[in-house]
């Protein structure tokens, strides 16, 4: 680590640290944090502007700069939008925006004014970003977009939404998929918030005759695959250091806890069929630390045959240590961890969700064995 | 041992199917299909439907309403039961309570106590658990000190599933300070009107209010609630651990959730193709099937050979089914979040917003998959956690 992200690690782990979310805290399941604040205290700390380079009006800052600051967001529970406005919303503007594209959105994403959201997912696309049924017509100057999408993290606030449309062949072609930037007040785009498991919000959106502007096409036309794998890989590599943040902070609690309850007139930590689970608790989440850091290394590798398979084991060892962490500590604790009042369980539960978001073990385990491995034969 | 049926018992079976399945409210049904929470009523529904049908409490002695079943008879119940996404009994009254009072209780209690349990007019709790007492159950601290005929209870009991509905509870309590751990216990019944006592809700990480601390502050309770005699509740308490350790392994529950996720695998679409068709996912599904064969043999084994068994000679085989009946169902809870995958990162939301009909992206079921992987992590908690199940078969049965 340098000298500067030994400084922005101090400072976002104190910001996260006070700005913890504690859901049991809350009276009711489900009350939100403060959002407005946290987002301004994260503009004010530069963190909005971190990714992006200086002419674009960012700090300048690299894959492992995102990893500090998303390995504090998973250590502090912090549902504030960043993975979908900075890294997803933000990773396109900066891979595949146009000048005028990054001049108009960037400066409003770093001063904390707009946030983005990607709309990827539909009824049978499932892990495959290629799936699209969403179509994109040309009309005059403008396209025209139709189509359903769901889960899409932050997209009920978001003021731009990045959306994956078919403009050629067919549902599960690689070519002839488009991005689109698309403003959130357009005519024709609905959108229904929830509650994620995880205590963020997700939403659904139709769009229905929604028209774009031709230059508002992020990227090429018919060639938007190579780019949206290219930011979604980006931000896997942030879910894994999010993921590696929670299981640390579940693990330290594990710890204290095994040496605080007592059972039996001993500390519960003191039997050794614990210590050992406490100790396999360990290997994993350094297991999940390597891998996190191989991903932030290999993030912003142009080339897919290199990046892919890289990135995609980082996430299977970070979603097979995150499942092993999460049961484990709910385990280790007893009841308590059942709570929503205690921490614990709602750290097992965000683990739960980026497990599945972008790609489950097995489908990240069947990306690595289609590139040959990472083990090259003798 | 017999592991075919025989033709008695496949007509009894298919007897049993047609009851559940024409009998019981297909919608009551659904929501324990789809692992969703069950209301009061549906709980109480059920159970008095089965126990008009003398269904209810088969496990009990025959004089109050039990049946003389055979082993496999009793298998088959309880496998059909699960099978057809039936609620269960409701657990402290026919697995816990019943049996105690049918057992160790007066003439009186009885009389009192079993018919109305049996048909749930008298909604049980079980106060065994406290704050400090988990594992450790035995250094309970809840205390019942004896004055003019009553006994006074006061303290804290915790974890006291749907105690929110309960009309009584029956409580571990502490009536000599003095005695060793076990010896100073005794088996209260309280009625959960009783002025001092207080309920308040716990949340659990699914959001669901399934579980209380129940706080005693003085509460009178008359003498004739004692179970049996006083400071010997520490053996009625094993009697019905044990009873509830064998109704854990939940194998007929396991197979309808593994069953259901085979469904949905087949109609959710995946890679270009269904999600059947993947077989690496079909592969896992193999293994939680044999592990459940597994213990489908293991659990006739043990019904088979209950007959024969000395009560005071330790036996491995309800820890066995403990261990395993839990980790199958947890393993079958994963199964049906990997088939809900990305869909089921929504949470349960009840608030539709004016105008929205759109239908919905991700598949109506898959909202209930998380919270049901989440709220079953508890299985190998309860009951005597699973690490306790371990140590009672090498400490108990292997002597190390
Ligand atoms: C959802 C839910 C519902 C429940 N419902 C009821 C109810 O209705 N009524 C009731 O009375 N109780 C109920 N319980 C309580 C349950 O029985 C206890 O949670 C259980 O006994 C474990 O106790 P604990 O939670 O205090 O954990 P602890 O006993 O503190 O255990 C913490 C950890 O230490 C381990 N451990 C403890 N001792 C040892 C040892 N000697 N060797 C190795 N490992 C050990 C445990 O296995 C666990 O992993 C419920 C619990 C839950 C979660």
């Amino acid at each position: 680590m340098t000298e500067e992200q030994r400084l922005l690690k101090e400072s976002i782990d104190r910001f996260a640290a006070d700005n913890a979310r504690d859901p049991g805290a809350h009276s009711a399941p489900g009350a939100a944090q403060d959002g407005a604040a946290l987002w301004s205290g994260f503009a004010e700390l530069g963190l909005l502007a971190l990714p992006f380079s200086e002419e674009d009006g960012g700090i300048g800052g690299g894959p492992v700069e995102t990893m500090i600051v998303m390995e504090a967001i998973g250590r502090g529970l912090i549902t504030a939008p960043y993975l979908s406005t900075v890294v997803l919303g933000g990773g396109f503007l900066r891979l595949g925006g146009t000048e005028a594209q990054r001049q108009e959105f960037i400066p409003q994403i770093a001063d904390g004014s707009l946030k983005l959201a990607f709309a990827q997912l539909e009824r049978q696309s499932r892990y495959d970003l290629h799936d699209v049924s969403t179509t994109a017509r040309r009309d005059g100057s403008d396209y025209v977009l139709d189509g359903r999408k769901g889960v899409v993290l932050g997209g009920d606030e978001a003021g731009l939404l990045v959306v994956t449309a078919r403009t050629a062949g067919s549902r599960r072609d690689e070519g002839g998929i488009t991005l689109f930037l698309v403003d959130g007040d357009t005519p024709g785009v609905t959108r229904r918030g929830m509650p994620a498991q995880d205590g963020s919000r997700v939403a659904e959106i139709a769009l229905d005759g929604v028209r774009v502007p031709a230059e508002r096409v992020l990227g090429e036309v018919d060639g938007g695959l190579r780019l949206a794998s290219h930011v979604v890989d980006v931000a896997l590599a942030a879910l894994c250091a999010d993921s590696l943040g929670a299981m640390e902070e579940l693990q330290r609690l594990t710890v204290d806890y095994l040496k605080t309850r007592q059972q039996f007139g001993v500390a519960i930590g003191s039997f050794q069929a614990l210590q050992h689970r406490a100790a396999d608790m360990l290997v994993a989440v350094e297991q999940a630390r390597s891998m996190a850091m191989y991903a932030a290394m290999m993030a912003e590798e142009a080339d897919p045959r290199e990046r892919r398979p890289a990135i995609a084991a980082a996430k299977a060892q970070v979603n097979r240590s995150g499942r092993q962490v999460g049961q484990e500590a709910v385990q280790l604790h007893g009841g308590i961890a059942m709570t929503w009042e205690y921490k614990a369980g709602h750290y097992f539960k965000r683990l739960t969700s980026n497990d599945v978001l972008f790609g489950d073990t097995d489908h990240h385990l069947r990306a690595v064995m289609e590139a040959g491995g990472l083990v090259e034969e003798i | 041992m017999e592991l075919r049926f025989t033709p008695e018992e496949i007509a009894f079976r298919d007897d049993l199917r047609r009851f559940f399945r024409e009998k019981i409210p297909a919608g009551i049904r659904q929501k324990v299909a789809e692992g969703r929470h069950l209301g009061k009523d549906d709980i109480v529904t059920s159970q008095r439907i089965l126990n008009e049908a003398g269904l209810a409490t088969p496990n009990w002695p025959v004089a109050w309403g039990g049946k003389d079943w055979s082993a496999v008879q009793r298998y088959i119940y309880t496998e059909e039961l699960q099978r057809a996404a039936v609620p269960l009994p409701l657990q402290f009254n026919v697995f816990m309570v019943g049996p105690v009072i049918a057992a160790f209780g007066s003439e009186e209690q009885k009389r009192r106590f079993l018919p109305a349990t049996a048909n749930l007019d008298i909604w049980w709790c079980q106060g065994f658990s406290e704050p400090g007492a988990g594992s450790d159950l035995a250094s309970l601290k809840t205390r019942a000190e004896k004055k003019d005929g009553k006994y006074i209870v006061s303290g804290q009991k915790a974890w006291t599933t749907l105690g929110q509905h309960a009309d009584w509870i029956f409580c571990l309590v502490r009536t000599d300070r003095e005695a060793k751990k076990q010896k100073g216990i005794s088996f209260l019944l309280i009625d959960m009107k009783s002025p001092g006592i207080t309920v308040r809700p716990v949340i659990t990480i699914d959001g669901a209010h399934e579980v209380n601390e129940v706080f005693f502050d003085e509460v009178e309770v008359p003498a004739e609630n004692l179970v049996g005699e006083e400071n010997k509740g520490w053996d009625y308490a094993k009697f019905l651990l044990a009873n509830e350790r064998t109704g854990i392994a939940r194998i007929g529950l396991s197979k309808q959730r593994l069953a259901r996720a085979k469904r949905l695998a087949r109609e959710t679409e995946a890679g270009g193709r269904t999600l059947w068709e993947d077989t690496d996912f079909r592969r896992r599904v193999a293994e939680i099937e044999v592990g459940l064969k597994a213990l489908e043999i293991t659990q006739m084994r043990v019904v088979a050979n209950q007959r024969h068994r000395h009560a005071d000679k330790p036996d491995p085989a309800s820890s066995i089914l403990k261990i395993r009946g839990s980790e199958l169902q947890q393993a079958t809870t994963e199964l049906l979040l990997e088939v809900a995958g990305p869909y089921s990162l929504p949470a349960p939301d009840h608030e539709q917003p004016e105008g929205w009909n759109e239908p919905a992206v991700s598949p109506e079921w898959a909202d209930a998959a998380a919270p049901l992987y989440f709220n079953y992590r508890k299985v190998s908690i309860y009951g005597g956690s699973n690490e306790i199940q371990r140590n009672i078969i090498a400490k108990a049965f292997l002597g190390l």
